[in-house]
């Protein structure tokens, strides 16, 4: 029997609390998670704190066409004249706000999806599946190409909509799964017969048994809305009004910074990007190690 | 050949301190003869089992030591018990079959199991054969998927497999109680067949049942908390059993025909303890009624009749 | 008290979930108050489907479980479900998969209280929680606030036997809830048991072990692939079993002073003909026939009774 050894690794173990401390333990020895969770934190801090610094509009004209860099003009100017420096900070921030809008708008309705249809099981969940199927194949860029093609005014808000519309499946799929088998536990099954609704049970009884895999679910449609973002603004179909990173790099091309050797337009929007997603996933590897005890390190 | 078992000790590494779960584990086992290791979950059996032929990187051996017909087993040293696996020593485990690939034939799997071992598959075969057929399986079960087979056939596939280089020892760690009686008794009995023929020299079965270990077991060692608490021959220990933990561990075991109303059993009273941090001297000592002063100092587990060793400073 | 009339239960399996499964046929028991009914059987036998159908965790195919004559399936609404529960409870294999691992013990007892007991003081809650954790001979003190792996198998089952009774329950579906526990707590859970039968509860006891069948049971189903074997009070089914399976049941369970030779030579008397099939001809051919009073037996061919 397996629990002979259970037994004798359980019985050193402390009150689940503690479980809570040692995660945190963890999390702070963790390299990759402290390394992607700084560089995040820094970027965040640039993009809330950041727009307040340098106000004003950030496609007004304030200095000499394609200045380099210098002590004026931190990242150099544009070939219209405009700080690229202003423009980073305001256009990290619709980075920051597309990955959250998309990330949370997917996130939610995944696990809507997820947990419905994992807990329900049955009809509910064939047709969720179904819908699920139906929208993890559909050529998300395609659609998002054409919807964005045919809306006349495309703001930031939109743009997260759709992303969030439609990137929820593959989130769902895990999602139903974990909760496929986390319904069938045995605890689950003494909630019901203690006359809990549905609805609790999924809320209290198996959700918080996958917090971790949420939190990480998150992060990655966060991640996913940010590149996503930055794809379609870079091809053109960005916000018509406003800044973003994505945008930067798209007007860079379009008036030629590649040739001119005006690297310093494009290469801060580029870098960011990078930054962002990069340090996002370094930090969700972090965390998989960090809540997954068998990649742990004793 | 026979099996000597003095006070190993293998402790586990936790990130709250080392869990001693084998701490004193003595045993022998003769030639041909099958030893049942029983005991209550936690009580070092299954670490016994696992530390005789491969220990996980947990695992630390810690003293004692382990002889095999004279010669000292490794077993604190991976790479030299790599000598002795499978073809010295072998073992059955509870699930071996759902650990395995579902989309390979059982031929194959087995096949490349023994290339590994260093063993030609086309050798082997008739012999694989011969004795699958003595469990009562058709050779065709090589041409089969693991998920065609019952428990029960997939147990008895293992049992060929694990005992096809003869080994001198065979731990068979919970190897029938995921099946149902039937099976049960059929996977006990080729084993029995197997150590009458000779295919295994000396045979470990630890199992939580008694009465399972009753049936097939020559002598039978009861471990309580990382410990050996009492040895001797199977009917031995069932009819005169010595230590207090063995005498309570039999009369709370219900047997068929038992009812509630002819007379109630009792179970023992308390929990073993912890063993990240066990108690000096006798560790059944809190849940003994006969402890006294003297149970403060850990009892020898000596030989108070022939074949039959005790750990207890009452029993005489 | 719960009665089952002819309960079927059909899993759809297969890759397009076209082959059917019959994983209960045609079972007909009662339960009494105070009494145990021992449902026995090996895995796949369709004992816990049983157990989960009774405690309305998976939904009934045809034939009625019926509680004090009303049909259980039947009981539509969140309200009427409730009060099934507070009469009906189960506990099951896994005490540890029954504790969320995540919090402490004590939170079986807060969900009945969240649903039951909202009314109730604070003060009167926990007297009437520790009362009823010292009747399944706990102490209070040593296991509330506790985490479940921080308490063992048999501490924790009796926790949920615990909580079962801090309601007015009449029927325990029991499922398995010693198989986990080691030799030396199984019995005091078993005893639990016993003495809860004689307060009058009536106890559903689902297992697979023939011995633990026995210690404390009034009457024996046994069942094979989903169809009653054989049925009886439960000394005169051990005593003398007339179904092949049920005799091949007792030759192969180990027991403690019989080796399985002896066992075997005991039962080696001829079983007799199929008695269902000399009774072909009734309404339905299929079912277990009466052999002594009030014990009945299946068809020894299953599958293909009748012929």
């Amino acid at each position: 029997m397996s629990l002979d050894t259970a037994a004798v690794t359980g019985q050193g173990e402390g009150p689940s609390g503690r479980r809570g401390l040692d995660d945190l333990r963890f999390a702070l020895r963790n390299p990759k998670l402290l390394a992607g969770g700084t560089v995040l934190l820094l970027l965040l801090l640039t993009a809330m704190v950041g727009p307040f610094f340098v106000s004003g509009d950030p496609n007004a004209y304030v200095g000499p066409q394609f200045a380099p860099p210098s002590g004026d003009h931190w990242f150099g100017t544009t070939s219209f004249g405009q700080d690229v420096f202003t423009q980073f900070v305001h256009g990290l921030r619709a980075t920051f706000a597309v990955g959250a809008l998309g990330g949370g708008i997917a996130g939610v309705l995944g696990m809507l999806v997820g947990f419905v249809g994992g807990y329900r099981g049955g009809l509910v969940d064939e047709v969720l599946n179904m819908v699920t199927n139906i929208v993890l194949v559909l050529p998300a860029m395609v659609v998002l190409i054409i919807a964005a093609a045919y809306l006349e005014a495309r703001g930031l808000m939109v743009q997260g909509l759709f992303i969030g519309l439609t990137t929820w499946p593959w989130a769902a799929r895990a999602i139903r799964a974990q909760t496929f088998s986390l319904a069938g536990r045995e605890f689950v099954d003494l909630a019901r017969l203690s006359g809990r609704r549905s609805w609790r049970i999924i809320l209290r009884e198996v959700a918080p048994n996958m917090y971790s895999y949420l939190v990480m679910s998150f992060i990655l449609l966060f991640g996913g809305a940010v590149l996503i973002a930055a794809g379609l603004d870079f091809i053109g179909l960005g916000p018509t009004e406003g800044v973003s990173l994505g945008l930067m790099m798209h007007h860079s091309v379009t008036w030629g910074s590649l040739h001119l050797g005006t690297w310093w337009w494009f290469i801060p929007p580029g870098l960011g990007i990078t930054a962002v997603v990069g340090s996002l996933y370094i930090a969700n590897v972090g965390l998989d190690e960090v809540f997954n005890p068998r990649l742990r390190e004793l | 050949m026979t099996v000597e078992v003095s006070e190993l000790r293998v402790h586990y590494r936790t990130l709250r301190g080392s869990v001693q779960a084998l701490d004193g584990a003595s045993m022998e086992v003769g030639d041909g003869a099958i030893m049942g290791v029983v005991g209550e979950s936690g009580c070092g059996k299954s670490t016994l089992g696992k530390s005789l032929i491969r220990m996980d990187g947990r695992m630390r051996h810690v003293g004692g030591s382990v002889r095999l017909g004279g010669e000292e087993l490794p077993i604190g040293d991976d790479r030299a018990m790599q000598a002795f696996r499978y073809h010295e020593v072998s073992l059955i485990p509870q699930y071996a079959m759902s650990a395995l690939n579902p989309t390979r034939r059982i031929g194959r799997m087995i096949g490349e199991l023994l290339e590994s071992r260093g063993v030609r598959f086309s050798e082997a075969k008739r012999e694989l054969t011969r004795r699958l057929e003595l469990v009562g399986l058709d050779g065709d079960v090589l041409k089969r998927f693991p998920i065609e087979l019952s428990g029960g056939m997939k147990q008895r596939v293992v049992l060929v497999l694990s005992t096809l280089r003869d080994p001198s020892l065979l731990i068979a760690d919970e190897a029938t109680s995921a099946l149902d009686v039937a099976n049960q008794r059929a996977v006990a009995e080729a084993l029995v067949g197997f150590r009458d023929r000779g295919f295994v020299g000396a045979m470990l079965f630890i199992s939580h049942d008694l009465a399972l270990v009753a049936q097939i077991a020559d002598t039978v060692t009861v471990m309580y908390a990382g410990r050996s608490a009492e040895s001797a021959p199977a009917s031995e220990l069932l009819r005169r059993p010595r230590h207090p933990y063995t005498r309570m561990l039999l009369s709370a075991v219900p047997t068929v025909g038992a009812t509630i109303d002819e007379r109630r059993q009792e179970g023992i009273p308390g929990s073993p303890p912890s063993l990240l941090d066990p108690p000096t001297g006798c560790r059944f000592k809190d849940r003994c009624p006969l402890a006294f002063d003297q149970c403060e100092t850990r009892p020898p587990f000596v030989e108070v009749a022939p074949g039959h060793r005790v750990a207890c400073w009452k029993a005489e | 008290m719960l009665t089952l009339e002819r309960v079927s239960k059909v899993y759809r399996v297969g890759t397009f979930g076209t082959q059917p499964l019959n994983a209960v046929r045609d079972v007909s028991l009662t339960v009494p108050p105070g009494a145990v009914v021992s449902l026995i059987g090996e895995s796949g036998s369709g004992k816990s489907t049983i157990g989960r159908m009774v405690l309305r965790l998976t939904s009934v195919t045809s034939g009625t479980i019926a509680f004090d004559g009303r049909n259980v399936a039947g009981l539509n609404g969140h309200r009427a479900r409730k009060e099934y529960y507070r009469h009906v409870q189960g506990v099951f294999q896994d005490p540890f998969s029954c504790f969320n691992p995540i919090f402490p013990v004590d939170r079986v007892f807060e969900l009945l209280r969240g649903e039951y007991f909202a009314a109730t003081p604070d003060t009167e809650w926990r007297a009437s929680m520790r009362r009823s954790i010292e009747r399944v001979s706990l102490d209070p003190g040593q296991v509330l606030g506790r985490y479940p792996h921080q308490l063992s198998g048999g501490q924790l089952q009796r926790l949920l036997i615990a909580r079962a009774l801090m309601l007015d329950i009449r029927l325990l579906v029991a499922d398995e809830i010693i198989s986990m526990l080691d030799a030396s707590t199984r019995i005091d859970v078993l005893n639990l048991l016993g003495d809860l039968r004689e307060e009058g509860l009536g106890i559903l006891f689902v297992t697979h072990d023939l011995s633990l069948g026995t210690y404390v049971s009034d009457t024996t189903v046994i069942l094979r692939r989903g169809r009653i074997a054989e049925t009886g009070p439960t000394g005169e089914v051990f005593a003398s079993p007339r179904h092949p399976y049920t005799r091949g049941l007792l030759a192969s369970v180990p027991r403690m002073h019989r080796t399985w030779a002896e066992a075997d030579a005991e039962l080696d008397a001829e079983t007799g003909p199929c008695p269902v099939h000399d009774s072909a001809g009734s309404e339905h051919p299929a079912d277990p026939v009466e052999v002594g009073a009030g014990h009945f037996v299946g068809c020894f061919s299953n599958d293909t009774c009748p012929e």
